[in-house]
């Protein structure tokens, strides 16, 4: 071989040469605990005991992982951190910034509530059969899908989450479950595939992956052909994956199928995951100026919100009912973002964190409720209020938050939209956001006033005698601890709306996330100023 | 070159999309299949197509040569593959076992989960 002396060549132009401080480790610890503790519970699936305390072990180590990470980002601010060091654009990075940070605190969260309530929900087979790895991996793929900085990564991470909820929503395999799971399969496969068609335009246009670098470039490109192009392709993908209004068909088809434990997961962080990935594009890399695109959001938005309160009025499924309340909230979501303004943005993100901990508390109480009258049909429920009142005031204070009402945490981000659509004059859009939360609020209503207020339902002899099971003590600690998140943030909304107002403002700004991946560039570009004035 | 590769990718998915509106399902699986394919060559086309020159360095070289074919989108589509090829494992699977349940590949007929019948919900008490 040819050993001709090279020249020394200075590493320092294409990485990163300094240590990353130890607290940004955490960026990478949510993807790494939950990959680790899910083939260790694969491991020891046979032991279903040790398996489920070596999963919640794993659950809680997850959460305080991203509760560190939260504190760490909203001490410090933005963290970046290059894989393999290698200086961005080049390599893979991570960008927490303080929406991605609060993102992944809210699924550690859920995750472990999910978690401790499965430990009564699914059952030895289930659990031998996957359950908590699939969830670990499913966390693992949601969080880091929150923090990536890369759009290639992100579709990656989409795929992982993916993936592994496939393996939770058959699990059981009952018929109605097989039904349900392909639809789900089939439509999130479509649409992930149509974000990938978008990847492919954006890396043939802008010649990079990196969300950073392209934010930069599309900020310098005049035409608005191609940006249009790609942003519509996105935001097709995107809404299919939030289950947004038409788009939405898989939703109400496949959630009311599995483990209940398995569903309330799905709704607090799946169709979140959509909601963030647009918030992501359309405020960091696409602005939402390209024209008849904030309108189209608008209208979609407003469609999402009643339809979805409508599609839930119809059903006398309490499981279906929910499916519908979540795609109504995905619309109230969304309302924020046409918007752009820093009180809308502020309600949007504030709603998303109130609805991923409440849409999972509202499966997971139902999921009780349904276990109690051994049935989650409309028509046959009853008679629980003469056994567990303290459930039914649980319940009650569940469906206020949920249809934003006070004095939970559903009522301030509902204000701040409101305000902002009529800030700018966009009354119907404020109407349609208070129709559907009236609308909600029957819906729910209807299934506290059937399932506690009503008598006990008498049984045909067919169905024979249902014995309830003993309360499931701990899935309704679960649920009180969800609750109780909600009811904090709604009776003290200071500290949140400040954090929520934070994230608006960062994400009006997206120099600031280019800054924070780029900062020696900047740091030059400061210089020459300097220099030029000089 | 591109024209031609463009056409092909169109033709992909054009066909793909005709099986995917199908009712049966097995059709919509080969449909996934055949635009999983079409994304691949997307991409593929996306990275600027160039002729016969690897991308490799020289041993006594610091840069490549010009004009070589780019190493990013063939690592992309390899991604892609590998994803692709394992969800179309999964689905197969998960069509097999539908159809057993279910015994039929017509999606019209695959009301399980959402039944035609379904009672509307109780008016009062």
């Amino acid at each position: 071989m040819a050993t001709a002396e090279k020249p020394k060549i200075d590493l320092a132009d294409a990485m990163l040469l300094p240590e990353p401080a130890l607290a940004d480790w955490l960026v990478v610890a949510p993807l790494c605990i939950g990959f680790a503790f899910g083939a260790l519970c694969l491991m020891m699936r046979k032991n279903v005991a040790q398996q489920t305390q070596m999963a919640i072990a794993g659950l809680m180590l997850f959460f305080l992982a991203t509760l560190g990470l939260a504190i760490n980002v909203i001490e410090n601010g933005t963290v970046v951190m290059a894989m393999g060091r290698w200086l961005p654009p080049f390599g893979i990075t991570f960008v927490v910034d303080l929406m991605g940070a609060i993102f992944a605190l809210a699924t550690g969260f859920v995750g472990l509530a999910v978690g401790v309530y499965a430990m009564g929900d699914a059952d030895k087979s289930e659990r031998r059969y996957g359950f908590y790895p699939f969830l670990l991996i499913m966390l693992a793929g949601v969080a880091t899908a929150f923090l990536t900085g890369d759009i290639f990564n992100l579709y990656v991470w989409f795929e992982v989450l993916l993936i592994a909820s496939f393996g939770l929503i058959v699990l059981g395999s009952r018929r109605e479950q097989l039904d349900g799971a392909l639809k789900y399969a089939f439509l999130n496969l479509v649409a992930t595939t149509f974000f990938l068609i978008a990847v492919a335009y954006t890396y043939g246009v802008f010649g990079t992956l990196n969300m950073a670098d392209i934010a930069r470039k599309s900020a310098e490109m005049s035409e608005i052909g191609p940006r249009a192009t790609i942003a519509a392709l996105f935001l097709f993908a995107f809404a299919m994956k939030a289950a947004a209004f038409p788009l939405n068909a898989w939703l109400p088809a496949s959630y009311h199928t599995p483990l209940i434990s398995v569903s309330a997961v799905f709704a607090g962080l799946l169709t979140k995951v959509g909601i963030y990935a647009l918030l992501r594009l359309f405020m960091t890399m696409f602005p939402v100026d390209l024209p008849g695109l904030s309108l189209t959001i608008a209208i979609v938005a407003a469609a999402t919100m009643i339809l979805g309160a409508l599609g839930a009025l119809a059903q006398s499924d309490m499981r279906r009912a929910l499916g519908f309340i979540v795609i109504s909230g995905i619309g109230i979501m969304l309302a924020g973002l046409p918007l752009a303004s820093p009180t809308a943005l502020s309600g949007t993100i504030f709603y998303a964190m109130h609805s991923m901990v409440m849409m999972t508390a509202l499966y997971l109480i139902i999921g009780i409720m349904g276990a109690q009258m051994g049935t989650f049909d409309l028509h046959r429920a009853g008679g629980l209020y003469v056994k567990y009142p303290g459930l039914a005031f649980t319940f009650l204070l569940i469906v206020l938050s949920a249809s934003g009402l006070p004095p939970l945490s559903g009522l301030w981000p509902k204000i701040y939209l409101v305000k902002a659509s009529i800030d700018v004059g966009i009354w119907w859009l404020a109407g349609a956001i208070l129709l559907s939360g009236l609308l909600t609020t029957i819906a729910l209503v209807r299934i506290f006033g059937f399932s506690f207020w009503r008598s006990q339902q008498s049984r045909t002899p067919e169905e024979g005698t249902y014995e309830a099971p003993p309360l499931d003590r701990l899935g309704v600690a679960a649920t009180v601890a969800l609750l109780g998140a909600s009811l904090v943030a709604g009776l003290y909304p200071e500290p949140f709306i400040q954090i929520a107002d934070r994230v608006a403002g960062e994400l009006l700004n997206p120099t600031l996330y280019i800054d924070a991946v780029f900062p020696q560039e900047t740091a030059q570009m400061g210089d020459a100023i300097n220099e030029v004035s000089q | 070159m591109e024209t031609a590769m463009v056409a092909l990718t169109g033709l992909f998915f054009a066909v793909s999309i005709y099986l995917m509106l199908s009712r049966h399902v097995v059709r919509i699986i080969l449909g996934i299949a055949l635009l999983s394919n079409g994304v691949n060559l997307t991409i593929f086309t996306a990275g600027r197509l160039t002729r016969e020159v690897p991308p490799f360095i020289a041993s006594d070289a610091y840069v490549p040569v010009e004009g070589i074919a780019n190493p990013l989108p063939q690592a992309l589509v390899l991604t892609a593959i590998v994803i692709a090829f394992s969800f179309f494992a999964f689905l197969l699977v998960l069509v097999f076992r539908a159809y057993q349940e279910l015994d039929s590949d017509d999606s019209d007929h695959m009301r399980v989960a959402e039944p035609e019948d379904a009672a509307e919900p109780p008016i009062g008490y």
